[in-house]
């Protein structure tokens, strides 16, 4: 009897103690609840390889400038002004009086070494995309720095626009990449107040923030991101207001979370799009793949429309271009391949495939549905294809090394509005590039190099024309996110992935 | 006995490396690391570059034979994602993981012992068949659809205890009884069958005819030697909890060594992982060492 009483006193108190757990979430303590799935390593932008720690790396860190998403517009941040000297050169007038967490201030030195630093070889930046580009910075006087690209750069803004990051001079030169990874200081609209390495990040509004920066003051006082690897349990704490946004929602998951009345489900189009790599020259040219009219059939043959529908998101689209219609230069007016199972037996039995061939078809990085969905569509015209799912680094080795004919996979272009980096990456002659079309390498690599937008425009249309014409692709359609959020939450994703927290308010 | 205990741990350590020497071969067969290391967005050329940048284009055995010769050197060497030392990350990761570990086991035996022992007293009885029921219903349930069975209940229905992390007592609870629970079946069983085969046992009948307590008996006479291969099993399975607890530590947010353990193979973070490997593969001898020194305890004919 007493153990029992006992006991019972013992729940008791277990539940006093829940009744007495504070609340966590929300609009009530100014604090943004967020969730992600994948670890994020370091803070160091420049080391850090995943979208979400390149995210949590804006919050802290300016740039020189910073691209308006709405208007495609680049205005100045860390700058005051900036003006082309030459087609190599342009010139950064700083602004003045801009701090560091540290409380330290921003001045052309800190500009200088951040730039000439990264741009090392020694230094290894994780994405060298971001800084190859750049020959040198000079600084001009304490306000003016200059700087000089190897040859004339059409990315040179969208690099310059979060990408390049400025660091405080004598704090990195003492702490160096681990020690920002896990204490950063930067000129950026939060200031990280508590980390535990990988799984929990605290950030409060930094009060020194100069006021006409393009980010804005923020409106929430404190941003809490923590890393919660299973989607389930995301689902509920969002839905007992422990979180108040989460992203990357599957469709099935986002019908169940728009039921409840505490949440908002929204779905962004993305620069992101997914597509079929076709190999031409897979096993020395002697696979049914060399055959344009096996793989205009092919495109015929897989019901996009569809598949988009039920298990890709609303926003997406299907697109018949190898780049994401968002983007500059990327041209829609192509060879365009309608769903058409009978054309497709008709063009494979033209080939001399009238009853269709096996091939393996080499996934990474897709929702096993869609690639299973597409696999019984190509099943339906006689192609047997069999899905290969590897991680995403093998798979991108084997495809390198020429051992599959088909890839299934998707593509971010870094966030960029830009087919410099989604056409090109895949067809001017890269080890991604399994055609290397006599016609269209030199097209891509001109318009890669030039900053006359309209020949860039022409030469990649061009390009994206043969490119649809021989059918050298499969694309299947752009990526959409779906986010789930507190309903109080005034918050929306842009198309290049990079949620911008420090633009999320309280409705 | 210390010769023994010296002679094992010796051997231990030997096949300790060869196990890491495997996994080495395999993060390689899995996938080329430069071109993880490199990121999803990372070209061919930045797979190159850091092929050359951690010494990766060397032939396997060179590469293993630094790793070793740093290892015997006390240094495992520094994440290649996170630009920490691999002992700072792993210190952190492995107190969340013991914590939970210590306490699945310690809940783990609570259950199945009294259980095991009044399934034994009654057995095929009512209570024996819902201990055995319990039991089977233990060793089938998936684990991470108990764990989210539990997350509706205790943080959705009654919100009582939070869903992820690990700061407070209250983030061990759910993972503690997902995870307990998974390992208790094979221990109750154990303890069951080693009880009803003790108790039918010619001295057991002896004691009974002098009249000794039931109790007594039960506890102290057949008991002891029941748990033996109990204790053997709780070694092997606190071992199991400490190296397999990743889909519990994933659907609680736990950052435990499991989690980190699973994440580093998909990043192929080569000297987290091998480290990872030598830590699990040591607490598992010295596990098996530390039960065989219990029961050598327990059992005095094992002493000689």
């Amino acid at each position: 009897m007493a153990i029992l009483s006992k006991a019972a006193a013992a729940a008791a108190s277990i539940l006093m103690m829940a009744a007495l757990q504070p609340a966590l979430a929300g609009k009530g303590d100014d604090t943004l609840n967020v969730a992600f799935g994948l670890e994020v390593t370091t803070l160091d932008n420049y080391h850090e390889p995943s979208r979400e720690g390149l995210i949590l790396a804006r919050l802290i860190y300016d740039s020189l400038l910073f691209k308006d998403q709405k208007t495609g517009e680049f205005k100045p941040e860390l700058a005051k002004s900036f003006r082309f000297v030459d087609d190599k050169t342009i010139e950064f007038e700083l602004r003045p009086g801009v701090k560091f967490h540290d409380g330290s201030t921003m001045t052309a030195d800190d500009v200088v070494y951040t730039l000439n630093l990264v741009t090392t070889k020694e230094y290894n930046a994780r994405y060298q995309i971001a800084v190859s580009w750049i020959d040198k910075a000079v600084k001009v006087d304490d306000h003016k720095v200059r700087l000089l690209m190897k040859a004339p750069y059409p990315l040179a803004l969208e690099m310059l626009a979060g990408n390049l990051p400025i660091y405080p001079k004598a704090y990195y030169e003492k702490a160096g990449p681990a020690g920002m990874g896990v204490k950063p200081v930067g000129t950026g609209p939060y200031r990280l107040v508590e980390l535990t390495p990988g799984t929990r990040f605290v950030f409060e509004r930094f009060d020194g923030y100069y006021a006409d920066s393009p980010k804005g003051r923020p409106a929430i006082k404190k941003v809490v991101v923590r890393i919660l690897p299973e989607v389930n349990t995301q689902y509920a704490e969002l839905t007992t207001g422990q979180l108040d946004w989460i992203w990357r929602v599957p469709p099935d998951a986002a019908r169940n979370l728009s039921r409840r009345s505490n949440l908002e489900v929204k779905s962004a189009q993305i620069m992101r799009f997914a597509y079929i790599n076709l190999a031409p020259n897979f096993n020395d040219g002697k696979s049914p793949l060399a055959d344009a009219r096996v793989r205009r059939a092919l495109v015929h043959a897989v019901d996009r429309e569809s598949i988009k529908k039920a298990f890709v998101g609303e926003a997406s689209q299907v697109i018949d271009s190898a780049c994401n219609p968002l983007q500059f230069g990327c041209s829609t007016d192509v060879a365009k391949y309608g769903y058409d199972p009978a054309k497709a037996k008709q063009l494979l039995t033209e080939a001399g495939y009238p009853n269709g061939f096996s091939i393996d078809l080499l996934s990474a990085g897709n929702p096993t549905a869609q690639v299973e969905a597409i696999v019984a569509n190509l099943a339906k015209v006689g192609v047997k294809a069999t899905m290969v799912e590897q991680p995403f680094a093998a798979a991108l080795s084997a495809w390198r090394e020429g051992k599959y004919g088909m890839f299934v996979s998707n593509w971010g272009s870094y966030g960029v509005g830009d087919v410099g980096l989604s056409t090109s990456q895949f067809f001017s002659g890269t080890p991604d590039d399994k055609v290397k079309d006599p016609e269209v390498m030199p097209l891509l690599k001109e318009a890669d190099v030039s900053i006359d937008r309209d020949l860039r425009k022409r030469n990649y249309a061009k390009a994206q024309a043969r490119i649809a014409d021989q059918a050298y692709w499969l694309p299947l359609w752009t990526f959409s996110i779906t986010t789930a959020q507190n309903k109080d939450l005034d918050f929306s994703l842009d198309p290049d992935e990079f949620a911008r927290f420090y633009f999320a308010k309280w409705k | 006995m210390l010769r023994y205990a010296v002679r094992r741990l010796a051997s231990a350590l030997l096949l300790a490396l060869f196990v890491s020497f495997l996994s080495y071969i395999l993060i390689f067969a899995a996938g080329d690391p430069a071109v993880a290391l490199a990121g999803e967005a990372g070209t061919a050329a930045d797979a190159e570059r850091m092929r050359a940048a951690y010494g990766l284009n060397q032939p396997i055995w060179v590469q293993y034979g630094r790793w070793l010769w740093s290892v015997l050197h006390g240094n495992f060497g520094r994440s290649l994602y996170f630009d920490q030392p691999v002992s700072t990350i792993l210190f952190g990761r492995f107190g969340v993981t013991m914590t939970l570990g210590v306490c699945s086991i310690v809940f783990a035996l609570l259950l199945s012992l009294p259980l095991g022992i009044i399934a034994a007293r009654w057995q095929g009885s009512a209570v024996d068949h819902l201990v055995r029921t319990i039991a089977v219903v233990g060793q089938a349930m998936p684990t991470f659809w108990f764990a989210l069975l539990l997350v509706i209940l205790l943080s959705v229905t009654f919100p009582i205890l939070p869903t992820s992390g690990s700061e407070t007592w209250r983030h061990f609870v759910m993972p503690t009884i997902v995870l307990g629970y998974f390992a208790m079946p094979a221990l109750m069983r154990l303890t069951r069958s080693g009880m009803i085969q003790v108790l039918e046992s010619d001295y057991i009948r002896t004691s009974r005819a002098m009249g000794i307590p039931g109790r007594r008996i039960l506890f102290r006479y057949a008991l002891r030697n029941a748990v033996i291969p109990v204790v053997s099993l709780s070694a092997a399975q606190f071992g199991y909890m400490l190296a397999g607890s990743v889909v519990v530590e994933t659907v609680f947010a736990l950052h435990g060594a499991g989690l980190l353990a699973s994440e580093s193979i998909r990043r192929s973070d080569l000297p987290t992982v091998q480290a990872l490997v030598l830590c699990f593969s040591m607490i598992y001898v010295v596990l098996t060492l530390a039960a065989d020194l219990v029961n050598a305890w327990l059992d005095p004919r094992m002493r000689s």
